[in-house]
């Protein structure tokens, strides 16, 4: 199969963000804004200043979790689209074993809760990996049903059994979680916190489980061609379980991470939009655990920046979403940049190769 | 008993109308071979669109229409990047879903900052002559608003030329085995990209019930996983728009229940009878998928002059 170099992907990937961002601009300008007040007030809360840094390093960090989740269910031929509710579960567990669980000193309590949000999330996402395996539902639809059953499960606990007792809470939300469980801070003063270095940790090890070792072998084998994988002894059944539980377990230390280092509470929606936001940044770091890194940071910074945007210039957050949408949109359709750039060369629109790669659309519908 | 059981079949075909739409949606285009996940991204756009242009022109028909043309709209934009950029059917489908929650956010916001205005209204219910007066069925399938009687209608008209009509052997011809269907003089492309326009006409519909016959306003995300659950009934009504309908028609029944439930007087968590719908999915999906059978050639681009 023929590849293009890396230096290409990467300018081809970077011209699809400018483009992103150009078409945001021209979309305020377009609706009677000002883009250069906007994208100002989009530096400026994003890496203008260092409080601004590290807010960009405080979202980044779920999103390299989430992302590095969904980029390993790509690789073995899965489209989790349920990190949204992966995560929101995996956040509830661990606020629970946060503050429910007292009198364990935190070099113990903190990998526990940390521990239980993986595990919580790699059962929610591996009961979708159960039933891809076992009866061939699709785990598109069976993911983002269990995002549903997730958000209004977590939303009935949240307003019931886990609710914060205390008269001073009226609001939906679980109590906060102990000093012994929170993740500390990098530095004083600033909101970035060891989760970073975790989610940066786990980039590595992820590279490494996927490219290294014998694990990693078959779940790429089985996401290229389950067929030939079946044929080499992979079990093929197996492998999916594993990877949805694994593409689970790092999205609910998404979860976790959040609620242990930034929030110290759970509450119901806090993870909605994360679900296609780490597609996108999967999508945008090709699905490897190092290029994930790279996308989790332009998200985070956008993410970041947005809400000082609509302060200063009153243009709807939700421009964000346009913007990552039309960058999902192009680092899909690859093809369309260089042909708009001219990168590479004349080429047909779509090259017997790319047509050939293993899409994720081809198992639709269908049992293995 | 039987006022209530007339009752709770009526509530569940109208809220079974977005997701028989959808269906429908999802199988003309799937028959074709091009999955759209995109429905629920189209509905919400749609939904708005709708919304926004009925409230602009005072007119609940040209909001229609603009419903449908804002479904259709995305749905070219999903068959240009699919079938001449072979961009992958998921990914695709994916990125226009963002893209239609953004746009939607977007675009309320700025329009609709203070809030919806008032006098936006919803259609006015029909009672279809002759038909509606027939006792027990009459309220139940002929007594609703427009869009929900244009879906019933449409299930049947679907059916037909799915089965009986070119333009339906030829889709399925081209959903099947589109070498063949090329062969023998049938342009692939263009049938795969006429009926992903068509799904998004129909999904623009679907979209169209949420605010211009169940409620008169928008809300941001309002069409809730309606467009994911309308793929399910596709696949449970084994894509064809008869079995769609009847899938459909169950999921309509688990929306239901809970109001009529609370209108009898009982009180449930709304968290956990609101999980019913989506449990149902999971439960269909896994049960039925395995020996439902897809279009042979669903979500594989074709190129032409590749064997594949």
């Amino acid at each position: 199969m023929e590849r293009s170099p890396l230096g290409q992907t990467l300018l081809v990937q970077a011209l699809a963000v400018l483009t992103g961002l150009v078409a945001g601009a021209v979309l305020i300008w377009l609706t009677g804004g000002d883009p250069i007040l906007a994208y100002g007030g989009l530096w400026e809360g994003s890496l203008g200043r260092a409080a601004s840094v590290s807010e960009t390093l405080v979202w980044a960090t779920p999103y390299i979790l989430a992302g590095l989740a969904v980029g390993l269910a790509f690789r073995g031929g899965l489209f989790n689209i349920g990190a949204e509710g992966q995560l929101s579960v995996g956040a509830l567990v661990s606020a629970w074993v946060g503050f429910a669980v007292q009198g364990v000193p935190w070099p113990l309590h903190l990998p526990l809760a940390l521990g239980a949000g993986a595990l919580a999330g790699a059962a929610w996402a591996g009961l979708a990996g159960w039933l891809k395996a076992r009866t061939g539902a699709h785990e598109v639809i069976t993911t983002i049903m269990l995002n549903y059953v997730a958000l209004l499960g977590t939303g009935y606990l949240l307003s019931g059994l886990l609710k914060d007792p205390s008269p001073f809470v009226i609001v939906a939300q679980t109590p906060k979680v102990l000093e012994s469980a929170r993740i500390p801070a990098l530095f004083a003063d600033l909101r970035v916190h060891w989760g970073l270095v975790l989610a940066l940790a786990l980039a590595a090890g992820c590279w490494w489980l996927l490219f290294r070792s014998t694990i990693g072998f078959a779940i790429r084998t089985v996401g290229l061609n389950p067929s030939a994988a079946r044929y080499a002894g992979i079990s093929v059944s197996g492998t999916v379980v594993l990877t949805m539980a694994l593409s689970g377990a790092l999205a609910g230390l998404a979860g976790a991470v959040e609620v242990l280092g930034v929030n110290y509470y759970h509450t119901p929606g806090f993870s909605v939009g994360y679900g296609f936001d780490s597609i996108a940044v999967a999508l945008l770091g090709k699905s490897h655990p190092l290029g994930v890194i790279p996308a989790a940071l332009l998200f985070g910074a956008l993410r970041a920046g947005a809400t000082r945007m609509q302060f200063v210039s009153q243009i709807p957050i939700d421009v964000i979403s346009i913007v990552q949408g039309i960058i999902l949109l192009l680092v899909a359709a690859d093809e369309l940049v260089r042909r708009v750039y001219r990168i590479g060369g004349r080429r047909p629109a779509v090259s017997a190769e790319r047509a050939a790669e293993g899409t994720v659309a081809r198992s639709w519908g269908r049992a293995e | 008993m039987v006022d209530i059981v007339v009752a709770l079949l009526a509530i569940s075909i109208v809220k079974s109308t977005p997701l028989v739409l959808g269906a429908l949606s999802g199988t003309v285009s799937e028959r074709s071979g091009i999955v759209n996940i995109a429905i629920e991204g189209m509905m919400l756009a749609a939904a708005f669109a709708g919304f926004a242009v009925a409230i602009q022109s005072g007119s609940l028909l040209i909001g229609l229409l603009a419903a449908m043309l804002s479904g259709a709209l995305l749905a070219l934009l999903h068959a240009v990047l699919t079938v001449r950029f072979a961009v992958d059917q998921i990914i695709s489908g994916t990125a226009i879903n963002v893209l239609a929650v953004g746009l939607t956010g977007f675009f309320n916001r700025q329009l609709f900052a203070t809030g919806a205005p008032p006098g936006a209204m919803v259609l006015p219910r029909l009672h279809v002559p002759v038909l509606g007066d027939v006792p027990v069925l009459g309220p139940i399938l002929f007594q609703h608003q427009p869009l929900t009687i244009l879906a019933v209608v449409l299930v049947v008209v679907l059916h037909y030329a799915l089965f009986r009509t070119r333009w339906g052997l030829r889709t399925r011809a081209v959903g099947e085995h589109p070498l063949a269907a090329d062969t023998v003089g049938i342009d692939v492309g263009r049938l795969r990209t006429a009926n992903v326009v068509l799904g998004g006409v129909l999904a623009g519909l679907g979209g169209a019930y949420f605010t211009l016959e169940s409620v008169p306003h928008f809300e941001p995300l309002m069409t809730n996983g309606r467009g994911f659950i309308a793929l399910a009934a596709m696949i449970f009504g084994k894509w064809t728009p008869l079995g769609a309908w009847g899938a459909a028609l169950l999921f309509g029944l688990t929306e239901a229940l809970p109001v009529t439930l609370q209108i009898q007087g009982l009180a449930v968590p709304y968290q956990l009878v609101g999980m019913l719908p989506y449990v149902l999915t999971i439960v269909v999906v896994a049960g039925l998928v395995g020996r439902a059978h897809a279009p042979a050639a669903v979500g594989v681009p074709y190129v032409k002059g590749q064997r594949s």
